[in-house]
C-alpha cells in the first residue's frame, strides 16, 4: 500500500513539474496546487498507512494510528487552498492588466 | 507558563480581524494598529527582563506538556528580534500614515500589515517545527497581498514570480518536515534536538538538514536570491521597507535556530556549505549593488549583502561571531527599513528612480541628504554607528576560526556597500541642483519624522551597545549551548 501511494505521489510531482515548466500562468498555478498535494501524500505515507485504529480512547482494539500527520495535512490543505486562491486572483489581475498569461512575456522592461 | 509570550502574535492577528470590520474608519484603523505595535514593544521589553531573571520562558498551549503539545518558547534571541520588528513596524506605520494612498487604506492595508507582523513574530517565537511552517505561510500570504497592493503592471509581474518561488520553497519545506518526522518522529524543536544528539546525526539527517537549508536559503536570499531584487523593488515604499527589514530576517532566524539547535553535529559539512553560500552571496550581492542605476535595486542588493554577512557569523559559529550576528541582525532590521524609506522618499520627491536623473537634492532637502549619509556610514560599519560592533564581532569570530577567505569577502563587501551607496549619495544629493525652489515638492513632516526616528535608533544602537550586550550575550549563549534551550523546554514545572 505504501509503495502504491509513494508512486502516486511521484506521479503527482512529475505532472506538477511538467505544469510548472509550461508557459501558461494558469497551468503553473495548478501545478503548484498539485505539488502541495504530493507533499501531503508523502507526509501521510512516511509513518505507515492504516497500521492502527481511530486515535480515540476506548475505540478500536489495535493501537491507535499516529494522529499528528493527519493534523499536519489538514492544516496544510487549508493553507494550500488559500495560497491557490490568492495566486488565481493574482493571475487573473495580471492577465487583465498586462493582457497576457504567458510567462515569457512577463519579463521586466528592456532598460531595467 | 506565561501568557504574555503569545501576545506578540495574538494581538496583531486579533487586530487584523477587528480592522476588517472597521473598514470605513481609517483614523481608528491607524490608531489601533499603532497602539498594538507599541504594546508589542512594551511586552517584548518586559519579556526580555523576565528572561534575564527567570531564564527561557515557554507557554504550552492547552496545558499539553512538550513534546506532545505545541508551544511558544521565548529566549533572548527570539524576543530581541520580536522587539526590533515591533519597533521597525511601528515606525513604518508612522511613515505609512502620510505616504500610503487613501484607496489602499480602504482596502484593508493595515489588516495585512498586522497579519504580516503576526506571521513574523510567530515564526520567531514558536518552538515547534510545524508551527514554524504555519507562521511562515501567514507571513507569506500577507506579503503576497502587500506586494501587489496598487496593482501596477510591474507589481503584478513581479508578484507572480514572488508567489511562485515562495510556493515552491514552501513545498520543499513541507517535504523536509515530512522527512524529518519520518526519521525522528517528533516536531518539537527541543525534542528533535535531544533525539538527534542521542542517536547521532546520521548521514540521512544531514541530507535532510541540507533540504532545510535550501528552503531557508530561498526564503532568506542566501545565494538563491535571484528573485529578491525584483520583488523588493516594486511594492510601495512602506511595504518595501517592511520586506527589506523583516522578511529575509525570518529565514535567517530559522537558519540560526536549525543549525545551532538541531543540526550542529556535522559542522564540517553543513556549516562549510553555509560558509560557501554566504561567500557567494557576498560576491553576487556586491556585484549587483554596484551594477544598477535604479536606486531601489541598489537598496535590494544591499539586503542580499547583509544576508551573506550575517550568515558568515553562523558559518563560523563561535561565541563572538554569533553575538556579532545577533547584533548585526538587529542593526540590519533598523537600517534596512531606514534605507528603503529614504530611497522611497527620494523617488516620491523627484518622481525618478535612476540615480543619474537626480542631482543636488541636498539643497532642496538637506535633512534627507544627511540621513542618507548616516545610513551609508552605518551600513559600511563606521563607528560609532550601529553596524560597527556587529562587524567587529563577526570579524573576530572568523579570525578565531581561521576562515580568512570569509573574513576577506565580508570586509570587501563592506567596501562595496559603501561604494554603492556613496555613488547614490554623490550623484543624487551632490552636484548641480536641478529642481528650483518653486518646483520642488514640499517635504512632508510625516515622511521625515519616521526616518529621523530610525536614524536616531541606529545611532542609539551604536552608542548604547554596552547596555544591550547583556541580552545579546544571553542570546548567543543559547545558540552556542543548545542544552539550555532543551532543558528549558523539556523540564516539567
Amino acid at each position: 500500500m505504501e509503495t502504491l501511494v509513494t508512486i502516486l505521489a511521484g506521479v503527482l510531482v512529475t505532472v506538477a513539474t511538467y505544469l510548472l515548466l509550461s508557459k501558461s500562468l494558469i497551468r503553473v498555478v495548478i501545478g503548484t496546487a498539485m505539488l502541495t498535494h504530493a507533499a501531503h501524500l508523502l507526509i501521510i505515507t512516511v509513518p505507515g498507512l492504516k497500521i492502527g485504529s481511530v486515535p480515540i480512547l476506548g475505540e478500536g482494539d489495535a493501537g491507535p494510528v499516529d494522529a499528528l500527520p493527519q493534523a499536519l495535512i489538514l492544516t496544510s490543505i487549508v493553507i494550500g487552498f488559500a495560497v491557490t486562491a490568492v495566486s488565481l486572483v493574482l493571475t487573473y489581475r495580471t492577465y487583465q492588466e498586462i493582457g497576457t498569461d504567458k510567462l515569457d512575456q512577463l519579463r521586466g522592461d528592456q532598460d531595467e | 507558563m506565561n501568557n504574555l509570550i503569545a501576545m506578540p502574535m495574538m494581538l496583531p492577528v486579533l487586530t487584523a480581524i477587528i480592522l476588517i470590520f472597521l473598514r470605513p474608519y481609517i483614523k481608528i484603523q491607524r490608531t489601533i494598529s499603532l497602539i498594538v505595535m507599541i504594546a508589542n514593544i512594551g511586552i517584548s521589553i518586559y519579556l526580555l527582563q523576565l528572561i534575564q531573571s527567570n531564564g527561557i520562558l515557554r507557554l504550552d498551549f492547552g496545558g499539553w506538556e512538550p513534546p506532545f503539545g505545541i508551544l511558544f518558547v521565548a529566549d533572548s534571541f527570539s524576543v530581541i528580534l520580536v522587539l526590533t520588528s515591533s519597533i521597525v513596524t511601528a515606525i513604518c506605520l508612522l511613515y505609512a500614515f502620510s505616504s500610503v494612498e487613501k484607496s489602499y487604506e480602504h482596502m484593508f492595508f493595515y489588516s495585512f500589515i498586522n497579519l504580516l507582523v503576526a506571521g513574523v513574530n510567530g515564526s520567531f517565537l514558536t518552538g515547534d517545527l510545524f508551527n514554524l511552517f504555519v507562521c511562515f505561510e501567514i507571513m507569506l500570504l500577507a506579503s503576497y497581498i502587500l506586494i501587489a497592493f496598487g496593482g501596477k503592471k510591474g507589481q503584478l509581474r513581479e508578484s507572480i514570480k514572488y508567489v511562485i518561488i515562495n510556493v515552491i520553497s514552501s513545498w520543499i519545506f513541507l517535504v523536509a518536515i515530512g522527512y524529518l518526522y519520518a526519521v525522528i518522529g517528533s516536531l518539537n524543536l527541543a525534542h528533535l534536538s535531544e533525539r538527534i544528539a542521542e542517536h547521532g546525526q546520521t548521514p540521512i539527517i544531514t541530507v535532510i538538514s541540507i533540504v532545510f537549508l535550501t528552503v531557508f536559503a530561498l526564503k532568506a536570499g542566501l545565494f538563491l536570491y535571484f528573485w529578491l531584487p525584483g520583488s523588493y523593488s516594486v511594492p510601495s515604499t512602506v511595504v518595501g521597507a517592511l520586506f527589506g527589514a523583516l522578511l529575509t530576517k525570518v529565514g535567517i532566524y530559522a537558519m540560526f535556530r536549525f543549525f545551532s539547535l538541531l543540526f550542529y553535529h556535522e559542522p564540517a559539512i553543513t556549516h562549510t556549505i553555509i560558509g560557501v553560500l554566504a561567500g557567494l552571496t557576498l560576491v553576487g550581492g556586491s556585484i549587483g549593488a554596484v551594477a544598477y542605476k535604479d536606486i531601489r535595486l541598489v537598496a535590494s542588493y544591499n539586503v542580499v549583502i547583509a544576508v551573506g554577512f550575517i550568515l558568515v557569523g553562523l558559518a563560523v559559529s563561535t561565541q563572538s561571531s554569533l553575538e556579532g550576528a545577533v547584533y548585526y541582525l538587529v542593526h540590519d532590521m533598523i537600517v534596512k527599513a531606514l534605507l528603503f524609506l529614504l530611497v522611497g522618499t527620494m523617488i516620491a520627491l523627484t518622481k525618478e528612480t535612476k540615480l543619474d536623473q537626480m542631482s543636488g537634492l541636498i539643497r532642496n532637502y538637506p535633512l534627507l541628504g544627511w540621513m542618507f549619509f548616516i545610513v551609508t556610514l552605518s551600513l559600511a560599519g563606521i563607528p560609532p554607528l550601529s553596524g560597527f560592533i556587529g562587524k567587529v564581532l563577526i570579524g573576530g569570530g572568523t579570525l578565531e576560526n581561521g576562515s580568512y577567505i570569509l573574513l576577506a569577502l565580508a570586509f570587501i563587501s563592506s567596501i562595496f556597500v559603501l561604494y554603492s551607496l556613496l555613488r547614490v549619495f554623490l550623484s543624487s544629493f551632490w552636484g548641480e541642483t536641478i529642481i528650483s525652489k518653486d518646483e520642488e515638492i514640499p517635504m512632508k513632516k510625516g515622511l521625515l519624522i519616521p526616518c529621523a526616528l530610525l536614524t536616531i535608533g541606529s545611532i542609539a544602537l551604536g552608542l548604547g551597545a554596552e547596555s544591550l550586550s547583556v541580552y545579546i550575550q544571553d542570546a548567543a549563549q543559547v545558540l552556542v549551548d543548545p542544552q539550555l534551550y532543551i532543558d528549558a523546554v523539556l523540564s516539567s514545572d
